[in-house]
């Protein structure tokens, strides 16, 4: 399916068909999802109504590490296996990453400042998140840094594939280290520790932002495309001026 | 062997000779560790419960200052293309290069280091955790810079740019690096936070070159 898909053409009329499936899940997943999250589910014995900020905490943490993995498996394809689309399923993951990244590191904060009286704590998770996020803008700086697009796709697929090992680090480091985050509860040998009243509204805040995320991902490769067939017939005309002089 | 020796000899003559980043990293490192109690203001407790966080991390920013330079003169006059075209693994080329690197930039900040230290209130115990874990970190972060400046060659602004390419993979190599200072101030635990810092560095021995000699086999195609 991977080498089907490696024909730019073929791969644009796939991703075609699929791009309004991929918004229409976003939408619906993420409408109702909204819903019972905001009004349906349970407040926390604790924290209150505060607690409804998992619900969009917790899926753009899952998605911020899901797209990491994705761009450096689609780095790692782009350097083995020479795949033609791998290199600009990377380059449009990467922006997307950041960005749930960051969402995730502000709602943090902003869950942090009702639950534990602080917006940020220097502990384990905290901390190796937000060297996730400074990976994720090193991949960016390096790719659009040269101006040669392959040297800069090469360079930055390898920054990827060496960043990848704070993934694991961040998924155990509420095993590893005592941290103020609290340990995992869905992602855990003995299966989920949260009750299903809040784990279905989860999963589908979880199953929206991964449509949307796939959705933009399509729009950026399909981007990149064209960006890079701009590019090369503007170095033919150029070329091809050069031969009528 | 006679290769990595022969790289490593050549290169330190060389940085012995022109002296520029020996100089730069050194001069940067003790300007910008002297500048701090000008700025927080000289009480010796203050400096004292700052100085092993203060001493680590203007050593990491000074240590990034020269790392451009490590392959960058190769690629501009060629002899890059040789080194990877030589017999000798490019792996064991960039272990060389690394090795001259930190003997002209590393070894000579971890000899500024005490004397610092000394000036930032630091007690004798934390000096030597502090050589101690000086010694086992700044290699690391040759090597990792190492990578850094071989993905960064022929870059726009490449200097900045390795630079913020590898602040977060150095993070972890700072938290351990001040730890075992703190720990050999308080007078426990030092061993195991020099030993993870040790493990950092069998680490960065054994996978940095392989990243290193691939993006330098990228930057010349």
């Amino acid at each position: 399916m991977i080498t089907f898909l490696a024909n730019p053409a073929r791969f644009l009329r796939v991703a075609g068909a699929v791009l309004p499936w991929c918004w229409a899940v976003a939408a619906v997943a993420g409408g109702l999802g909204l819903a019972i999250a905001l009004f349906a589910s349970p407040p926390d014995y604790q924290q209150g109504d505060s607690v409804r900020i998992m619900y969009i905490h917790v899926p753009s943490a899952w998605m911020a590490l899901g797209a990491y993995t994705l761009m450096a498996a689609a780095s790692a394809a782009a350097l083995v296996w020479k795949h033609p689309l791998a290199h600009l399923v990377a380059r449009a993951a990467a922006p997307l990453g950041a960005g749930f990244t960051a969402i995730c590191l502000v709602t943090g904060a902003l869950w942090g400042q009702t639950s534990w009286g602080t917006w940020w704590v220097w502990d384990a998770r905290l901390t190796s998140v937000l060297i996730l996020f400074f990976l994720y803008l090193g991949v960016i700086a390096l790719g659009q840094a040269f101006d040669d697009a392959e040297r800069g796709d090469r360079a930055a697929a390898l920054l990827a594939i060496v960043g990848f090992v704070n993934i694991p680090v961040i998924k155990f480091s509420v095993d590893w280290w005592a941290t103020l985050h609290q340990p995992a509860s869905v992602l855990r040998a003995g299966g989920p520790a949260i009750d299903s009243s809040m784990l279905a509204p989860l999963l589908l805040m979880a199953l929206a932002f991964l449509a949307y995320f796939l959705a933009l991902l399509v729009l950026g490769v399909r981007a990149e495309l064209a960006g890079r067939k701009a590019r090369a017939l503007m170095a033919l005309g150029a070329a091809g001026e050069d031969r009528a002089l | 062997m006679t290769a990595m020796a022969t790289i490593i000899a050549h290169d330190t003559r060389l940085a012995f000779r022109r002296g520029a980043d020996t100089l730069l990293v050194l001069g940067f490192f003790v300007l910008a560790c002297v500048l701090f109690p000008f700025g927080i203001g000289g009480d010796p407790a203050l400096l004292e419960r700052v100085g092993p966080g203060l001493i680590w991390v203007t050593a990491l920013l000074a240590a990034m200052l020269a790392l451009d330079r490590l392959f960058a003169a190769d690629f501009e006059d060629g002899s890059l293309d040789l080194l990877i075209l030589a017999e000798s693994p490019l792996e064991l080329v960039v272990l060389a290069k690394a090795a001259a690197h930190w003997l002209a930039t590393g070894l000579p900040l971890v000899a500024a280091a005490p004397v610092l230290a000394v000036a930032l209130n630091m007690p004798p115990p934390g000096l030597v955790g502090l050589l101690a874990a000086l010694l086992l970190g700044t290699p690391t972060l040759t090597l990792i810079g190492a990578v850094g400046a071989a993905l960064t060659l022929g870059a726009r602004r490449g200097g900045v740019l390795v630079s913020l390419l590898v602040l977060p993979l150095y993070i972890p190599v700072l938290i351990f690096g001040v730890a075992a200072v703190e720990a050999a101030i308080g007078g426990s635990g030092t061993g195991p936070r020099l030993t993870a810092l040790a493990g950092f560095l069998l680490a960065a021995l054994a996978l940095a070159p392989f990243a290193a000699a691939a993006a330098l086999r990228q930057a010349t195609r």
